[in-house]
């Protein structure tokens, strides 16, 4: 049985099922990403553990015991919000020390546990500053360190990030991760930013319209992605339609090109997704199936050339690397684009809008 | 930027002329004898029995008036905030308040002497059907609890428009990050939402008490000059000298000047002792 | 969960009670004019005497020039602070609000010492004299409102911004402040205005020491000598309130549908 085991969750709003049948079971030590659009359900999974919403039906449990019945202060969680949420009266320390306050602690070891919190997030000398005099990344650290004081047996991160600046985004969540590896703290981090949620994840979980549509590591997301949902949610996708010219042998038709899959198919039409990264411009060793297309546009980024073309009437996306010797192409020109047949993600029935 | 000033000078003279110089005049006149020689003597004559108990039953009335008036206020806003309470209730609660809030004066004692004076209508029922005779039991409009229970209509709504404001100011995410820390709702009442509201309590408690103590309509009205409270003193005085020393009443209105002063004053301390965590 | 609730609906109802019993009573009161039966006996009385008539219209004339006169001083001061002198604005705020802090008893006080027919200024020798300081004694009651409303209008428009915008279109100050800022905070005007006609139709104190025949005064001497006409004065002084407010909040709904709500 796993440390923290979710079964069967299911949570209605008057008529509306914001979250259906979701299983979860999660290691000791663990970090799980529940990743997905706003509305998708996550958050309100999150707020179920936490203890703020009562599930309609389905258990939680947290090293084997049933916490649904339980009121939020007395689950033993921490966790993090997106709008810091620091009490603003008080100081860092004594924000910090709340918790440990409330258990009724005795002043001598929340001190010393203060101390060592703010070490941990990097803060010490901060002690006597209020959160106003505080910037966005350093107030949600200490909010990490206010959840971490306790000592909680599972640590909740609710789109701690959002609010953040982009170059506080990523060196924060690595800093969170690291302190999540140090302390071994089973941890859920609930994001809508797919890169986010591969970065610092042993597992992801997907949620559309309330379900949990994959689950797993980020390698396995990116590139297996199991529903048409999950392929392109995460990361970038080129979309492209392939005409079945023979079920059995997989016989496809791009364009005016024709390539084969080698495995049998099941419908008459269906999607091709091609990652940027997968897509070449020019023909290449390995790469033995050519579609032809049109440049509409060079964006040169430095290190890496990014290509807008037009292939058999959709708009793909490709990233080159900045060869000194190979000057990028120029929009308009007429061009040929390779991609290995095992780097397709194929994508049966309808195309979502 | 000499001619920018000039835009300052309508405004200046407004403030100057029809308030901060007649309040001056008063000041000064505290201090002075009627033929213009400074002395102590109009304010130490405040010292005597009569004036005394009506600032003593004036402060004690405000006070009253102003507490029960933030605590009630307090919980009816704080019912319509976080108690749960379906959202149409909210507007038309405002709404209300807004008028209840300026409906003091005397229309305000007319609706009180209709409701609980000796013919109103809640002293017939509760005489007719309940047997209970209020004025038997020693009610009386005219007094302490009678005045103190007129002005809670104009002190309570005030709260409310005031606070209402602050109480939506506490963000959700406070209480949860309280409750998840392990903090009661006790706990997170006595650590974070009332030391966060604070300010705004004190301040609105300053108001409510000059309010109550310089209102002169409502008691008037209610009783003539048979009670003895400072602003109908006053309203006497100027009306007929009955103090039989037009110093001293300038003497009186000093007094009532300190006396909201302090009120302010201790507020303000307050305040910046409270409000060190913010900008 | 069901706990505070429970307490919110006991907070409510016994509030509700306490302010809708003296409503109650008061309209069942002025009804009650007539022996044996409810009839409007009250209010017919009102309505015909003429020094209701004429003490009513004075309030009414003297509430609209005080609002007059307060936008006037105020629209312009609360601007120019916002403009020019930012750093005055916790002075002229601490002034706006002294007359929350000084009781409007010892205000007129000063007046009629202040102004008195042997001063450099004697206002009070003459009625239209008086009448003038009154309404300044009006306006200054209202000042805290009036500047607070205006005050948070400005607060939801970049003056500078707007004002360099009109300048560099050649526009002048009366053009700038008529068409280019007034419109603006027109609303919060418009709300301190009406709360400023609240205050002023039944106001007691300065219209009865500066002997003026408003309606405060005229209310205060039908109280005391008549028994059931006070109750009916009470009920239309209660909806002239509720009308002033009914505007007020007509004035926000508007200004909540001028504006795209933020997301």
């Amino acid at each position: 049985m796993s440390f923290l085991e979710i079964e069967h969750l299911e949570k209605s709003f008057g008529s509306v099922r914001v979250v259906k049948d979701f299983n979860l079971p999660i290691e000791k030590g663990e970090f799980v990403s529940l990743l997905g659009p706003s509305g998708c359900g996550k958050t309100t999974v999150l707020r179920m553990v936490a203890g703020f919403e009562t599930p309609s039906t389905g258990s939680i449990r947290i090293d084997g015991r049933d916490v649904v019945s339980l009121r939020p202060n007395q689950r033993n969680i921490g966790m993090v919000f997106q709008s810091y949420a620091l009490f603003p009266n008080l100081t860092v320390a004594q924000n910090v020390a709340f918790g440990l306050k409330v258990k009724g602690v005795k002043v001598a070891d929340r001190t010393a546990r203060v101390a060592e919190m703010l070490r941990l997030i990097g803060l010490e000398g901060y002690d006597d500053r209020y959160p106003f005099q505080l910037s966005g990344g350093q107030q949600q650290r200490v909010a990490l360190a206010r959840a971490l004081a306790v000592q909680p047996q599972v640590l909740l991160l609710d789109e701690p990030l959002s609010a953040l600046d982009a170059k506080i985004r990523v060196s924060l969540r690595e800093e969170i991760r690291d302190i999540q590896r140090r302390l071994a703290i089973t941890t859920i981090f609930v994001t809508h930013d797919q890169e986010e949620a591969l970065s610092i994840s042993d597992r992801v979980v997907v949620m559309n319209g309330g379900v949990a549509e994959q689950v797993g590591q980020p390698f396995e997301i990116y590139n297996r992605p199991s529903t048409r949902f999950v392929a392109e949610f995460v990361g970038t996708l080129n979309l492209i339609e392939a005409r079945v010219l023979d079920r059995d042998s997989g016989r496809i038709g791009i364009g005016s090109r024709e390539a084969s899959l080698g495995r049998p198919l099941t419908s008459d039409r269906l999607t091709l997704g091609i990652r940027p990264e997968a897509l070449t411009l020019g023909r290449a060793a390995d790469r033995d199936m050519v579609l032809e297309g049109r440049i509409d546009d060079v964006h040169f980024l430095g290190s890496v050339i990014r290509i807008q073309a037009t292939v058999a009437g959709e708009r793909v996306m490709l990233d080159t690397f900045n060869r000194p010797g190979t000057p990028p192409p120029a929009p308009g020109q007429a061009a040929e684009f390779s991609v290995h047949p095992e780097d397709l993600l194929v994508l049966e029935g309808e195309r979502s809008p | 930027m000499p001619l920018a000033w000039l835009g300052m000078v309508p405004f200046t003279l407004f403030a100057v002329l029809f308030l901060i110089l007649p309040t001056m005049n008063i000041v000064v006149g505290a201090f002075q004898t009627p033929d213009g020689t400074p002395t102590f003597r109009n304010v130490l004559n405040l010292f005597q029995p009569s004036i005394l108990s009506a600032y003593w039953i004036s402060i004690r009335i405000s006070v009253a008036s102003a507490l029960a008036g933030c605590l009630i206020g307090f919980a009816m806003a704080a019912a319509i905030t976080l108690g749960g309470l379906p959202q149409w209730i909210r507007g038309p609660l405002l709404t209300f308040s807004g008028v209840a809030s300026n409906f003091a004066g005397v229309p305000l004692a007319f609706a009180f002497l209709a409701t609980l004076g000796r013919l109103g209508l809640v002293t017939v029922i509760l005489k007719d059907w309940f047997g209970i005779n209020i004025y038997g039991l020693g009610f009386n409009l005219l007094s302490f609890w009678g005045l103190t229970l007129v002005y809670l209509f104009f002190q309570i709504p005030l709260m409310i428009l005031i606070i209402t404001p602050a109480l939506d100011g506490l963000k959700k995410e406070w209480r949860e990050a309280a409750e998840i820390l392990g903090a009661s709702g006790p706990q997170y009442w006595r650590m974070v939402a009332l030391p966060i509201l604070l300010p705004s309590l004190l301040g609105t408690f300053a108001l409510l008490f000059a309010n109550a103590f310089g209102a002169v309509a409502t008691a008037y009205a209610l009783t003539g000059s048979s009670l003895s409270i400072v602003p109908i003193v006053l309203f006497a005085q100027i009306r007929g000298d009955v103090l039989q020393d037009p110093h001293l009443g300038y003497a009186l209105a000093f007094g009532m000047i300190v006396v909201t002063g302090i009120a302010n004053g201790i507020y303000v301390w307050l305040r910046a002792r409270t409000e060190r965590w913010t900008r | 969960m069901k706990a505070p609730r429970v307490w919110s609906w006991i907070a409510l109802t016994l509030g509700l009670l306490y302010f809708f019993l003296p409503l109650i009573g008061t309209i069942e009161f002025s009804l009650r004019k007539r022996r044996g039966e409810y009839s409007l006996d009250a209010y017919r009385w009102v309505f015909e005497d003429p020094k209701f008539r004429e003490t009513f219209s004075y309030s009414v004339v003297m509430a609209l020039f005080t609002i007059v006169v307060g936008v006037l001083i105020v629209v312009p001061t609360a601007y120019w602070v916002r403009l020019k002198f930012p750093r005055l604005r916790p002075l002229v705020e601490f002034v706006t609000l002294l007359p929350l802090v000084i009781p409007p008893i010892v205000i007129v006080f000063g007046y009629i010492r202040l102004y008195n027919t042997s001063s450099f200024l004697p206002l009070t020798g003459t009625a239209s004299g008086t009448n003038l300081l009154l309404m300044m004694g009006y306006a200054t009651l209202s000042l805290p409102y009036m500047y607070r409303a205006v005050d948070t209008g400005l607060r939801t428009i970049d003056v500078r911004t707007l004002t360099e915008a009109a300048q560099s279109l050649g526009a002048n100050w009366p053009t700038i402040i008529g068409r280019v800022i007034m419109p603006n905070v027109l609303v919060a005007v418009m709300s301190g205005a009406f709360l400023t006609f609240a205050i002023v139709i039944g106001e007691f104190v300065m219209a009865a020491l500066l002997n003026r025949p408003a309606f405060g005064p005229y209310l205060q001497l039908i109280g005391a000598n008549r028994a059931y006409e006070p109750a009916a004065l009470a009920v239309i002084a209660f909806s002239i309130t509720w009308i002033c407010m009914g505007l007020i909040q007509l004035a926000t709904l508007l200004t909540r549908h001028s504006r795209p709500p933020r997301s």
